[in-house]
This record gives C-alpha cells, sequence and structure tokens, in this order.
C-alpha cells in the first residue's frame, strides 16, 4: 500500500443541531484518484471547505503528510500544496484568462510583498500561469475578460486558476457541473492527464466521469461515510444503491 | 482593471506640461489655490489606494492627513529652524504607526462595518484635538516659523515664496503618483486588484489577505499625513477640521468624481470639486444646490467617473491604431 498524504481523523463540522460532517475518517493515498459520492446535501462540500481550511472542524483532526494541519487557514494550505477549485464558479470576473491564472501562478513566490519590479517580468509566474492555462484549454482566450467567457469556460478557468499554484493535492469539487458534453469530455480528459503525477479528491455527480477516474471511491450519506471501496464494489454496492444510486436514477426521471 | 494607455500617458504628460507653466500666467492667488488643490490631491489619490485598488472604503481618512499636519504644528511648534527632512521623516513614521494601529484594528472588519470603524477612530482623533487646551483645543495651532529645506547648506526651497512652494508640491504629487503606479505594477499590486475583486479566492490561492489590506492601510495612511504635512508647513495653521469627517466625505466624493481605481482620476475630481467651490459661489448664492446636481449627473450618467470619460474617448481616438493582442498583465 502506497503513502497516505492526507487523513482525516473522527472529522466533525456541526451547523448548530445539523452534523454536514459526521465522524469522516479517511486515508488518501498518494497519486490516486479518491472519489466522493453523495446526494445533495451530504456534505460533500463542507468535507472540502474542511481540507481547505475554509472552515474549521468542531471536532477531528486533519494530517497532511503527517502534519497536523486542522486549523490551518486557507492561504496556508493553498502553500503547502493543496489546491482547491470550487463548485460555485469563484474567479475574477473583471480580470482576463491570464490575470486570473496570474494570482495563482504568483503564489511561487516567497511572498508577494514585493513593491519595486513590475510583476510582468517575472518569467516563473509567466510560465506557471501560461501552463494553466494551456492545459484547461484556455491559451486561445487568454485576454478574454472571464465574465465575458461562456459557463463551460468559466469552469475550465475555476481549474486552471487552482492549477497555477501547482498544487500536489487538488481538491475538485463538481469540476463538470453544468458543462457541456463536449467540455465535460475535455476535462475528464485533463483530469485524466493529471491523474498521472497529482493526487485527486474529486467530487463529481457525472458516474460515468467518477466510474473511469476513480481508483478509490467514498460514498457519503447525511455528513457520514457510508462506504469506501475501489470502483466495482461501489457499484455492487446494495446500501449504495438504496442510498444514492436509486435516488439518482429518481431525480432523473 | 485600467491599464495605463499610450494616449493616457500623452494626456497625462499634457496635464503636466499646463501645471508646469501655470505660475507664469496664473495670478498668485490662483498660484496658491492650485497648490492647495495639488496638496488636497495627494491626499485623495492615497484615499483611492484603498477605496479603488484594494476595495477598502475608509470613511475615517482625514484622520491621517489631521495628524500628519498636526505632528509637524505640535511637535516643532516653538522650533526656530525647522529641519524639512527630519521633521518629514518624523512625521511621516508616526502617522503611518497610527495608520498601523487603526488599519489592524479595522481590517477585520468588512463592508459597512470597516467604513463605521475608520469614521468612529477618526473621530475620536477629531474631538482628541478638538477638546485638548493643550494643542489649541478647537481654535487650531499655529506653526511658528516654517521648516527649511536645506541640500547641505544651501536652501533648496524658500516656502515663502509661493512660486517655489508651487513646485515642490508639484514635484510631490508626481512623486507619490509614480510611487503609486510602481507599487500597483508590481506583484503586491498584482494580489491588492485581486482582493478588491475576489477576496476569498485570492485567500484561497495561497494569500494572508489581512496583510496585504493592512500594509495598503498603512501606506495610503502614510501619504495621506504627507498632505498634510505639506499643508500645515503651507499655511502654519492647523485646525481640528482637518480630521472632520467632512473632510473624509469629500475626499470620497472627489474620487468617484474623478473615477477610482485610474490614480489621476482623483486628481482630475479634486480639481473639479475645488475649482467649482471656487468659481459657483461668484454666479450664484445657491452654489451648492448647482454643486449637488453636478456630482449627481456625474455619478449617474458617467458611472466610472471622469476618468472613465477619459478613457472610452480616447479608446474610441485610438481604436484605429489599436495593437492587436496587447496583454494586459
Ligand atoms: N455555512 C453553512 N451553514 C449552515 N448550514 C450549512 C452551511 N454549509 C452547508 N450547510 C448544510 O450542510 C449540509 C451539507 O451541505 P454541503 O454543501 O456540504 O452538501 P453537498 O454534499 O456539497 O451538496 P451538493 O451536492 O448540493 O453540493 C446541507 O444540509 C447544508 O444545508
Ligand atoms: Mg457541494
Amino acid at each position: 500500500m502506497s503513502e497516505i498524504i492526507l487523513k482525516t481523523e473522527k472529522l466533525c463540522k456541526n451547523f448548530g443541531g445539523l452534523k454536514a460532517t459526521d465522524n469522516i475518517s479517511l486515508d488518501f493515498e498518494r497519486g490516486k484518484v479518491h472519489a466522493i459520492l453523495g446526494p445533495n446535501g451530504a456534505g460533500k462540500t463542507t468535507l472540502i471547505n474542511l481540507l481547505s481550511g475554509e472552515l474549521l472542524p468542531s471536532s477531528g483532526r486533519i494530517l497532511f503528510k503527517g502534519y497536523d494541519i486542522t486549523d490551518a487557514r486557507p492561504e496556508k494550505i493553498s502553500r503547502i500544496g493543496i489546491g482547491r477549485s470550487f463548485q460555485k464558479t469563484n474567479i475574477l470576473p473583471g480580470f482576463s484568462c491570464l490575470q486570473n491564472c496570474w494570482i495563482g501562478a504568483q503564489s511561487c513566490l516567497m511572498t508577494s510583498m514585493r513593491f519595486f519590479r513590475p510583476a510582468k517580468h517575472l518569467r516563473e509566474v509567466h510560465r506557471r500561469a501560461d501552463h494553466a492555462l494551456q492545459l484547461c484549454g484556455l491559451s486561445s482566450k487568454r485576454n478574454q475578460i472571464a465574465a465575458t467567457m461562456s459557463y463551460g469556460e468559466q469552469r475550465q478557468l475555476e481549474i486552471a486558476m487552482m492549477l497555477a499554484t501547482e498544487p500536489e493535492l487538488l481538491l475538485l469539487d463538481e469540476p463538470l457541473a453544468g458543462m457541456g458534453s463536449e467540455e465535460s469530455q475535455q476535462v475528464t480528459e485533463l483530469l485524466k492527464e493529471l491523474a498521472k503525477e497529482q493526487t485527486l479528491i474529486l467530487i463529481e455527480h457525472d458516474m460515468d466521469a467518477v466510474f473511469s477516474l476513480a481508483d478509490t471511491i467514498t460514498v457519503m450519506v447525511d455528513g457520514a461515510e457510508l462506504e469506501t471501496g475501489n470502483v466495482d464494489q461501489i457499484r455492487n454496492s446494495k446500501a449504495v444503491q438504496d442510498a444514492y444510486l436509486g435516488h439518482d436514477e429518481e431525480d432523473a426521471a | 482593471m485600467h491599464t495605463v494607455t499610450r494616449p493616457i500617458i500623452i494626456f497625462l504628460c499634457i496635464c503636466l506640461v499646463m501645471l508646469l507653466l501655470f505660475p507664469a500666467v496664473g495670478s498668485p492667488f490662483y498660484t496658491e489655490l492650485v497648490t492647495r488643490i495639488m496638496i488636497l490631491s495627494i491626499f485623495t489619490i492615497s484615499l483611492d489606494l484603498l477605496i479603488g485598488f484594494t476595495g477598502l472604503v475608509s470613511f475615517g481618512h482625514a484622520a491621517f492627513f489631521g495628524i500628519g499636519a498636526y505632528l509637524l504644528a505640535i511637535l516643532f511648534n516653538d522650533v526656530e529652524h525647522i529641519n524639512y527632512w527630519w521633521s518629514l521623516t518624523l512625521t511621516l513614521s508616526m502617522t503611518g504607526m497610527a495608520a498601523l494601529v487603526i488599519g489592524w484594528l479595522s481590517i477585520r472588519t468588512s463592508g459597512i462595518y470597516f467604513i463605521m470603524l475608520t469614521l468612529a477612530f477618526a473621530q475620536m482623533c477629531f474631538y482628541f484635538f478638538f477638546e485638548s487646551p493643550h494643542f489649541g483645543g478647537d481654535d487650531g495651532i499655529f506653526l511658528m516659523n516654517k521648516p527649511e529645506i536645506m541640500l547641505g547648506s544651501r536652501q533648496l526651497v524658500d516656502l515663502e515664496n509661493e512660486h517655489h512652494y508651487y513646485y515642490f508640491v508639484l514635484a510631490w504629487l508626481v512623486g507619490v503618483y509614480l510611487f503609486l503606479s510602481m507599487i500597483l505594477r508590481a506583484p503586491f499590486g498584482h494580489v491588492l486588484i485581486a482582493i478588491k475583486a475576489n477576496e476569498q479566492r485570492v485567500r484561497a490561492l495561497g494569500y494572508s489577505t489581512p496583510h496585504y489590506k493592512l500594509v495598503s492601510f498603512v501606506i495610503a495612511g502614510t501619504i495621506a499625513g504627507l498632505a498634510g504635512f505639506l499643508e500645515a508647513a503651507h499655511t502654519s495653521f492647523v485646525t481640528p477640521a482637518y480630521l472632520g469627517w467632512h473632510e473624509s466625505g469629500m475626499a470620497i466624493m472627489m474620487v468617484i468624481l474623478g473615477g477610482m481605481g485610474t490614480l489621476f482620476g482623483p486628481v482630475i475630481g479634486t480639481f473639479i470639486v475645488v475649482l467649482l467651490q471656487d468659481f459657483l459661489p461668484g454666479f450664484t448664492e445657491h452654489w451648492k444646490l448647482i454643486m449637488g446636481g453636478i456630482i449627481i449627473g456625474v455619478v449617474l450618467f458617467l458611472p466610472n467617473g471622469v476618468a472613465g470619460l477619459i478613457y472610452s474617448l480616447t479608446n474610441r481616438l485610438s481604436s484605429k491604431s489599436k495593437e492587436a493582442g496587447r496583454e494586459h498583465v
């Protein structure tokens, strides 16, 4: 068994009386794609928010490469190599694609508290921003203002901004949500490409994508872990079909 | 985000030449008035760094203008030979400290709470000077001697000479403009502008945004202190009104009127407002009404202020010769 890059221990998050995350203990292996499934409101985004420092857990611990990062703030999490994308598109709408990625790329500097030389002379930042745009197929749109792009392209930019920080662990919150089938295909290919080098924690409703990408799948219901296993185990699990896959078909119908 | 295009640079150079030539043609009264406007412009430019570039709407920025002015008047009240550079350094570092404390406490909040906190701090400073008989109370305080601007043993600028002071202030205005353009082009500026657009996302990309906001607040406060210092050295007289909410409000108005987020916009806004205040009373006693109407008109019809109008005009002029594929980083 390979190295555990991220580990949660009895992680809980309560919103008032609601247990949005209920005693989650999971191991995420380096180099693998770990998908998290669950019906709407299962607490998937909340879990990502805990891992990325956006929310502080009510109890429990988070360990990244053995270090306790339970109380770390989002900027710290990003700096140690964990990137995230948001379910609700969260970009700088008035900026060009390049500028959006630039901010992510500039975090390769020790600090951006630099006041004298123009930023545009920073070669490494250029390289990172260009690379992220290219990976997401946005190179031709680099000077287009983000707000004027199609919804699918904005979703791609959302991923590109995260990639510009060159994380080793990627937290992806429904990267395919709302995309057309062609775009969705492209992004699935991109995720496959990324999975070769990096570790992915992927929340996604698109079953085809999940089953084709994931090495491990965890199914969540009402904030708690229902079952974790490989693709075949989850596909054939009675409990999962009752709790989730069944739901999904009802929803679709 | 506004980028400074070539036509804008040409426009700014023309303005600069006009300012350079003005004392040759303008009467002493107007030379003095423009000197005052340029000092106020330094103040409003610094506010633009907060409002237009960092997304911090400070309603107490005049506090730093007043603190800068008072520090000069208090610390050097009866000093016979005030060394300009020494008094400037002392005043600015102390104003910077004040901005650090007030900023440190204020930037934890955002939106309306930030506005209220900065206003409350400024009013505290106002009442401190207003009610302290030691510092002149509501009458204000006089500075007995003007600072002496020496370079070695030679006098560089004679503060009693209105033309000298005019050019001296103009040099400061250009210096502040260039300084702020520099930091805005540097990595620091990129982060600031992004914070204004979407602070949460910038945080998630690895930036401790409160630190950036605080540094921006301190820079802006220090530059406001510089403006206060220049004003006190100019008039040799400081009153508590310098710190009042009225001054802060006027400054916000000048920034918005001129066009926030452009650096040169606030300078235009300051010129327009002060010159209107000077001209309008000559026409009618209801000039404040007209002034209000003009401001409402600009806000309604020029959402990006006068600078926005200049941008769209120059864009139209240069659209034929537009450089294709220009990158705006
Ligand atoms: N900030 C919050 N305050 C209060 N309740 C919250 C908050 N964020 C989430 N919740 C609640 O926690 C539960 C889990 O929400 P979460 O967004 O994590 O679900 P999800 O699995 O991501 O759902 P979806 O598939 O719709 O994205 C929901 O019932 C939601 O209403
Ligand atoms: Mg969600």
